[in-house]
């Protein structure tokens, strides 16, 4: 099944389960990592589920779209491998992969 | 109701400006919406908030005729999106859906042209609302919240005790005005302009319904631009004497590469000012009230508050909600548009009612409760989404929680005493007076 771990700004880690098929940013909600909000509820329109992928995962997750970009554009915490995890759908290929969490949602 | 005989952006750059005829809306009671035929349904009617009939009308809507056009209404034609799910769709689509050249139902006066962000497309939105956005960021809001709540206590612990008085006045007004005059670092002194202005430029009838005549608009519109111009030197003369800029929204205009000479372009400037100071005090405000009244209006929520104040930042995003301060915004569609079974046509007019996709049953459980540990109370419209997401919403949550901690610090209740009155307008929901009689908590 495989796992990913979510490394909260404070340096925290929490590790879940990867469930094939779901967005990141519902793995986080289900499993109630702190620190990422989905005001929007996971379509790509507020910016806060952002999340920033460890640079040797980001090839395998690929970079943030158009629609993303912008509104990682208002936050900034920004950085080169930021994306909106609603937007990160969880394979098992991701086993064993990194996030950090902004210190900040926005 | 007068009806407006030309709205067009015709008047742009004429010159010299011509006279517009006095418009005014004389309140006439609203019928029953069961008594009137779909069509005739016009939900731009300024007093359909004050008249309590805004739920069943966008009730109605929502169930018989989801995208709704009405052809003529004071405003012109304007289709209507009042279900949750579609509202999203026009707000996320910036590209079907062009925020330019204003985000209210009406259109400009032709005296009254203003240019802000909220108004533009990308690309000339993003780099003027990046311009300024850091004054809200949450890292700098972590720095405000010790004043944010001096201020809030100040404020609460003048209050009368078991005596009548105005909660808009005495509490609304007065904290959202201290905190827009720090967010500008505005002279405090004279502060008390701040909310006047903003009523002046969301009041155009024309716009919104409101009551604000063109003669005492642009008299308070000039001493605005005054007040800042002179605001704007000030600052930059200190700048350039090597004092170090502050984190107001006028140093960050000046430090930033794209706005740095906006006072320069005075339509631009003062439209960015009034985005701002609109923005930043009609809807914290009116969510200030309203958290009273609704939780008035279910009195078991305040007990439940009043048991767990842990709940007060589920509640902070359900009085948003629940309140809407700001009904709607609105598009003009760029290209032939199908949705939910109509077709909007390149050019027309679309208004996303942000008060009726936050009561969309569709989208969400009893959304006429208010309910303060509401799951997923932050899923609601009031913010807006995509690209011109409120640019302010973490310090509007972050004001009204705190309000909301001091209140419980201090007070037993906080009781209605008599009907709200409310603003006349399409767009903002808000109260002009709330009276209620507060009781100490006894220690």
């Amino acid at each position: 099944m495989g796992h990913i771990t979510f490394i909260e700004h404070s340096g925290e880690q929490h590790t879940t389960p990867i469930e094939e098929g779901k967005s990141l940013m519902q793995t986080a909600i289900d499993n109630g990592i702190p620190g990422i909000d989905a005001d929007c509820g996971g379509v790509c329109a507020c910016g806060t589920c952002h999340v920033i992928v460890d640079e040797s995962w980001i090839e395998a997750v690929g970079v943030a779209n158009d629609d993303e970009i912008m509104m990682l554009d208002f936050t900034p915490e920004k950085a080169k491998t930021s994306r909106l995890s609603c937007q990160i759908k969880t394979t098992a290929a991701m086993n064993g992969m990194i996030v950090r969490l902004p210190e900040f949602q926005m | 109701m007068n009806s407006l005989t030309n709205t067009s952006d015709e008047f742009v750059a004429t010159s010299p400006i011509p006279t517009m005829p006095a418009v005014e809306f004389i309140e006439q009671p609203i019928a029953d919406v069961s008594t009137v035929a779909i069509e005739d349904i016009d939900v731009s009617n300024p007093f359909m908030f004050r008249q309590n009939k805004w739920q069943s009308y966008f009730k109605r809507l929502r169930d018989e005729c989801p995208v709704h056009y009405q052809k003529n209404s004071p405003f012109g034609p304007f289709w209507s999106i009042t279900r949750f799910e579609d509202i999203m769709f026009v707000d996320k689509n910036h590209t079907l859906f062009s925020s330019e050249p204003v985000i209210v139902i009406g259109d400009r006066p032709a005296d009254y042209m203003l240019d802000m962000f909220i108004a533009m497309d990308p690309p000339k939105h993003d780099v003027q609302r990046q311009a300024v956005q850091g004054a809200v960021a949450p890292k700098n809001l972590a720095e405000m919240e010790v004043l944010i709540r001096e201020r809030t206590v100040d404020v609460l612990n003048d209050l009368p005790v078991d005596k009548s008085f105005d909660w808009v006045e005495k509490v609304s007004v007065e904290l959202t005005t201290r905190m827009l005059a720090t967010l500008f670092d505005f002279p405090y002194e004279k502060r008390h302009k701040l909310p006047y202005w903003s009523d002046l430029a969301s009041g155009s009838p024309e716009m919104t319904g409101g009551m604000i005549q063109a003669d005492e608009r642009v008299a308070g519109i000039t001493d605005l631009m005054t007040e800042f111009s002179q605001l704007w030197h000030t600052k930059a003369t200190q700048k350039a004497a090597g004092e170090q800029g502050g984190f107001d929204l006028i140093s960050l205009m000046q430090s930033n590469e794209n706005t740095k000479n906006m006072v320069d372009n005075p339509l631009e400037f003062l439209g960015n000012l009034v985005l701002l100071i609109v923005g930043g005090n009609d809807t914290t405000r009116n969510s200030m009230t309203g958290g009273v009244d609704a939780l008035n209006e279910f009195p078991q929520e305040f007990i439940k508050l009043k048991n767990d104040p842990s709940l007060i930042p589920n509640m902070v995003s359900e009085i948003i909600r629940w309140q809407t301060p700001l009904a709607h915004m609105r598009r003009i569609a760029t290209q032939d548009v199908e949705l939910n079974g109509k077709t909007i046509k390149k050019g027309d007019k679309v208004v996303m009612w942000y008060v009726s996709g936050n009561r969309d049953e569709r989208a969400i459980d009893n959304p006429d409760q208010f309910v303060i540990d509401r799951d997923k109370a932050r899923n609601h419209l009031s913010f807006g989404f995509g690209i011109h997401r409120c640019m302010g919403n973490r310090l509007a949550e972050m004001q009204l929680r705190i309000l909301w901690e001091e209140i419980l610090q201090r007070f037993e209740n906080i009781e209605v005493i008599d009907k709200p009155k409310y603003v006349q307008s399409n767009f903002v929901k808000g109260y002009t007076e709330l009276r209620v009689k507060l009781t100490a908590k006894t220690q």
